[in-house]
């Protein structure tokens, strides 16, 4: 007896803590506390499923509690023996109904919901975005807008975005927790989902299939900003020329440092599609450096110098000549000062 | 006599005699240490992995290593710890529990589990030769193609032969409880382990060809140039997540229903009771299997199949719960009424059914596709998983084990010992992974490495790896059990629980040939109907005869070794010429072996009546 009413408590506290915590689960990563439409509709059906399954485990602790207590083998009981009964038709009928109807009322949302989320037809209206997923990191092509990004993307508030996605070598999924649901990234076929944030904030990413050493760290932001804000960085986005100079000497250097070494074959500043590295063009405007790391010049320059111990089996590792420490902070203070617009996660107000 | 000469035997007799026998009760003997070892070695990497996320950027192990740990915890778990140790039992009891002196194929039946032993075998070099397979238990393509190195293709192959004696032993049982009843024992007679086990090993039929074929491809892609997978070619990649929970779902049943099978017994025979609604059960245990097949893709809710197969895949795995509600109900009614008995077989019973019907309200609710897009390939679905396969099969393990151990080693496992394992795994289950579920839906992903700072995972990531040793220390206290019991532990008798089927009839362990006379049957639970109404024990249905036995044999383990060989062969082909020698050398000795067993005639030999007698007194 003693043993189970231990157990209980046990249980019962552990339920407890896991409350507790759920509350305090990181805002703008938590499933729990949506902000977004697809994040909505899933946490609806989390809580309805949720709450009748809770019904139904209660009943089965109740039967089973008073199960224990009554029928444990008692002193002088040795020669009991209970009677054997067969089954009950009508028992067994009422729980076999029971059971499909309430399970008929978690299916009949769930499927509207499905429906619901699937529903493309208002993307030729809406703003498109073609996401690639990369061993580790993302890249957003506006479609129509000649603008490209890595690791941040930016959408108005409010709006329906539809994301067509792709991966360019194994399979990720796209998971912005507080806004909607995930969506694997395949390589064969393009995924079409939306997101429509419904506040303005940064909201944090993850990569959710596992591809590989660097899975854990294949983060992302989405950062939702009024449509004011949003229209403006477009048009700052837009007007970037690859070509400017920078205005201190120093970045002058690290600008054609960066060229001589060779970062250029893989990353891209401006418009330029080409997508073996992240493209670079707001790169001083991130929230973090390879998704992971605060946007810091020494963080940079340790990136810069090797890459994999910030990342292990990243494909930037090797594929560019050695460079110096001195070196890599000039490079470090030519890409921090690409920064062409006002509107950056600040905008979006929390972090 | 045999007992006599077993006890003066060296060690290289013993040996000797394990590595060729025929007898499914010395193959439960190895089933069960072989499964028992890979479960100690899976529980170590989990272990390695519950450390590396004790905090957060912790750097315990590194990226690549920590990839290794989990898929090899996996594909270990699964694969090579928990169906063998189910296969342990079912070796040991299901002949037993049908009035049968042995499978119908003994030879196989060893077979099958050296195939095991030596697959998993293969699978583990891999640790020392350069990296084990990384790309999950799943495996799933293009990242298990392109993963660089040797270690998917152990896996590929190593799961190749351990699958094959799956196949083996699946095909072996099916046939034993269809010919090899005894008299009296009819369908709707057979106890509900024996049922379960039937209906796991035609789902092991059905699903173990899928896997076959999709580790056969994703061999010829990797080690043979073709490109079934690779998109840049014309393959496609989702074929193999297809193919792969074609197996893998139905797996997930092979693994549970055997357990079911073990729950039933146990609680009705420490409830003193028939097991409430018989028929409901075994009509449940089919439908369950069934429906088994029918819901592959709701492990691919989030791939992109569309609404419409993702509805219609919602609603067929919702369906499953009505069955398996059926069965939850059941067990309580037949313990409601009942005079109900708490030995640490028992206990497992009773941290089952709450601990299973927690992990069966999480599949519902996994079941419900817009809530799993959120649910998908996170902490939540690692505890699912963990509630339904720790808390239904490994705990279904333990229960069996508590319970038969004096049928398989004549001792009774210390009931002290046994209650601590129970409490210590019991809370340390769920201390570990009753927080998952929150993790997960706090933006935790599964297979990360490492979860960074500040994003509210550090609590309840340092709770669950508080839990992980808990369990540890429960699984050590067993293994002290064990050890004690072999050594100190009380003998059995025939019928230590007051059992009810016609496994306790007779003598614990039982002689080789288990049977002198099969037993005539005349209901369900035959032993408790002998002990209300007759003698106490089961009428013979046949005179006393000479009994024909088997003959044990060698070639099944060398035609594993064989296999085994040319695994290498086929893995390092890919580098060095010489590997066809291995290739070739290891087919050819299993084909050798294969004939020679064709071609020899082994009649077995037979026990004389005389002696039977003999034994008698
Ligand atoms: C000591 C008990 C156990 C602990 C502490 C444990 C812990 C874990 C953890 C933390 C993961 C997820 C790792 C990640 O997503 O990064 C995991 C995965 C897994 N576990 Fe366990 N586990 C235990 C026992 C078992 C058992 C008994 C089984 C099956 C019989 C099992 C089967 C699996 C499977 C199939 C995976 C998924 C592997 C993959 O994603 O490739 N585990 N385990
Ligand atoms: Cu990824």
């Amino acid at each position: 007896m003693k043993g189970w009413m231990g157990k209980f408590r046990a249980i019962a506290l552990l339920g407890l803590m896991s409350l507790v915590l759920s509350a305090c689960g990181k805002e703008n990563l938590t499933a729990l506390d949506p902000k977004g439409y697809g994040a909505d509709q899933s946490l609806y059906l989390i809580i309805l499923s949720t709450v009748i399954m809770l019904f139904v485990l209660a009943i089965v602790m109740i039967v089973y509690t008073i199960v224990l207590i009554r029928y444990r083998k008692k002193k002088g009981q040795e020669d009991y023996i209970p009677k054997q009964v067969e089954g009950n038709k009508t028992l067994e009928t009422v729980w076999t109904i029971i059971p499909i109807i309430l399970l008929l009322i978690i299916a009949v949302p769930t499927i509207t919901a499905t429906f619901d989320l699937a529903d493309e037809s208002a993307a030729s209206d809406s703003l498109n975005v073609e996401v690639t997923g990369n061993q580790y990191w993302w890249h957003f092509n506006y479609e129509g807008q000649e603008i490209q990004t890595s690791q941040d993307l930016y959408v108005p508030v409010g709006e329906k975005v539809y994301l067509n996605m792709m991966s360019s070598d194994v399979i990720h999924s796209f998971w912005v927790p507080s806004i909607s649901g995930k969506m694997d990234v395949n390589p064969e076929n393009e995924n079409t989902m939306y997101i429509q944030a419904q506040e303005e904030g940064v909201y944090w990413g993850k990569c959710a299939e596992f591809c590989g050493p660097s899975h854990s760290l294949m983060d992302f932001k989405v950062i939702a900003v009024s449509q004011e804000e949003f229209d403006q960085w477009v048009e700052d986005m837009q007007n970037v020329n690859p070509e400017a100079e920078p205005e201190s000497t120093v970045a002058q250097e690290g600008k054609s440092l960066f060229q001589e070494n060779n970062c250029m074959s893989c990353h891209a500043i401006g418009s330029s599609p080409a997508q073996i590295g992240p493209n670079l063009t707001n790169f001083g405007d991130r929230s973090t450096l390879a998704g992971v790391e605060d946007l810091s010049k020494e963080n940079l320059v340790d990136w810069i110098m090797d890459p994999e111990s910030l990342k292990p089996g990243n494909k930037m590792t090797g594929n560019y000549p050695e460079v110096s420490e001195d070196e890599a902070g000039k490079i470090a203070e030519y890409l921090m000062q690409l920064e062409p617009s006002e509107i950056t996660p600040e905008s979006a107000g929390t972090e | 006599m045999s007992t006599v000469a077993s006890q003066k035997r060296g060690f290289g007799e013993v040996l000797w005699d394990y590595l060729t026998t025929v007898d499914h009760k010395k193959i439960a003997h190895l089933y069960l240490f072989g499964g028992g070892f890979f479960f100690l070695l899976g529980g170590l990497e989990a272990m390695a992995i519950r450390i590396q996320l004790i905090q957060p950027e912790n750097d315990f192990v590194s990226a690549g290593f920590y990839n290794e740990l989990l898929t090899m915890h996996g594909t270990t778990m699964i694969f090579l710890a928990a169906m063998p140790l189910i296969f342990a039992l079912m070796n040991a009891v299901i002949p037993l529990q049908i009035g049968a002196r042995d499978v119908a194929f003994p030879f196989l039946n060893s077979l099958g589990l050296w195939l095991f032993i030596l697959g998993g075998i293969l699978l583990n070099c891999s640790w020392f030769l350069g990296g084990a397979p990384d790309a999950g238990w799943t495996s799933y393509t293009p990242l298990s193609v392109t993963s660089p190195g040797h270690g998917v293709d152990f896996y590929v192959l190593g799961l190749q032969i351990t699958g094959a004696g799956t196949l083996i032993a699946g095909i072996n049982f099916l046939v034993t409880i269809i010919n090899m009843r005894a008299p009296g024992m009819t369908y709707m007679r057979m106890p509900l382990f024996t049922w379960t086990t039937f209906v796991t090993s035609t789902l092991i039929l059905f699903a173990f060809p899928a896997l076959t074929i999709g580790l056969f491809l994703l061999m010829f892609d990797r080690m043979f140039g073709s490109a079934f997978f690779d998109v840049g070619l014309g393959g496609n990649s989702i074929i193999w997540q297809h193919l792969f929970w074609i197996f893998g779902h139905p797996e997930v049943y092979i693994l549970i229903l055997p357990a079911f099978g073990i729950f039933s017994d146990i609680i009705a025979a420490n409830s003193k009771k028939r097991l409430f609604g018989y028929t409901a059960m075994v009509f449940a245990t089919i439908l369950i299997a069934f429906l088994g097949f029918m819901v592959w893709a709701h492990h691919m809710f989030t791939v992109g199949l569309g609404p419409v197969a993702n509805s219609i895949f919602a609603i067929a795995t919702m369906a499953i719960a009505v069955p398996t509600g059926i069965k939850i109900f059941n067990w309580l009614a037949t313990m409601w009424g009942g005079r109900i008995t708490i030995n640490s077989a028992m206990l497992w019973a009773l941290g089952f059914i709450p601990t299973f019907t927690m992990g069966g309200m999480t599949g519902v609710m996994v079941a419900s596709v817009v809530a799993d897009y959120q649910y998908h390939d996170t902490y939540f679905v690692v505890a699912h998983f963990h509630y339904v396969i720790v808390g239904g099969t490994i705990f279904g393990i333990f229960a069996g084990l508590h319970y038969w151990w004096p049928k398989m080693f004549g001792r009774v496992l210390h009931e002290g010992m046994g209650k601590l394992t129970f409490w210590t795994f019991l809370i340390g289950f769920h201390l570990t992974f009753f927080i998952q579920h929150f993790l997960g839906l706090m933006g935790m992903p599964r297979r990360y490495w490492v979860f960074l700072e500040g994003q509210g995972l550090d609590t309840g990531n340092l709770i669950s790896t508080i839990g992980a040793f808990f369990m540890a220390f429960g699984v050590i206290v067993m293994l002290v059990n064990v050890v004690y019991t072999a050594v100190k532990g009380e003998k059995a008798v025939d019928d230590p629980w007051d059992g009810r089927t016609l496994e306790w009839t007779i003598a614990s362990p039982p002689p080789h040939y288990n049977f002198k006379q099969a037993p005539l049957v005349r209901g369900l639970d035959p032993l408790w109907i002998e002990k209300t109404e007759g003698k106490g024990n089961v009428t013979p249905a046949e005179p006393l005869d000479d009994i024909h036995m088997p003959n044990s044999s060698f070639l099944p383990f060398l035609m594993s070794v064989g296999l085994f060989i040319a695994g290498f062969g086929f893995i390092y082909q890919v580098d060095y010429g010489w590997a066809y020698i291995l290739l070739f050398g290891g087919m050819a000795m299993t084909l050798a072996c294969m004939l020679i067993r064709s071609l020899k005639d082994d009649h077995g030999y037979h026990i004389p009546k005389v002696e039977l007698e003999r034994e008698a007194d």
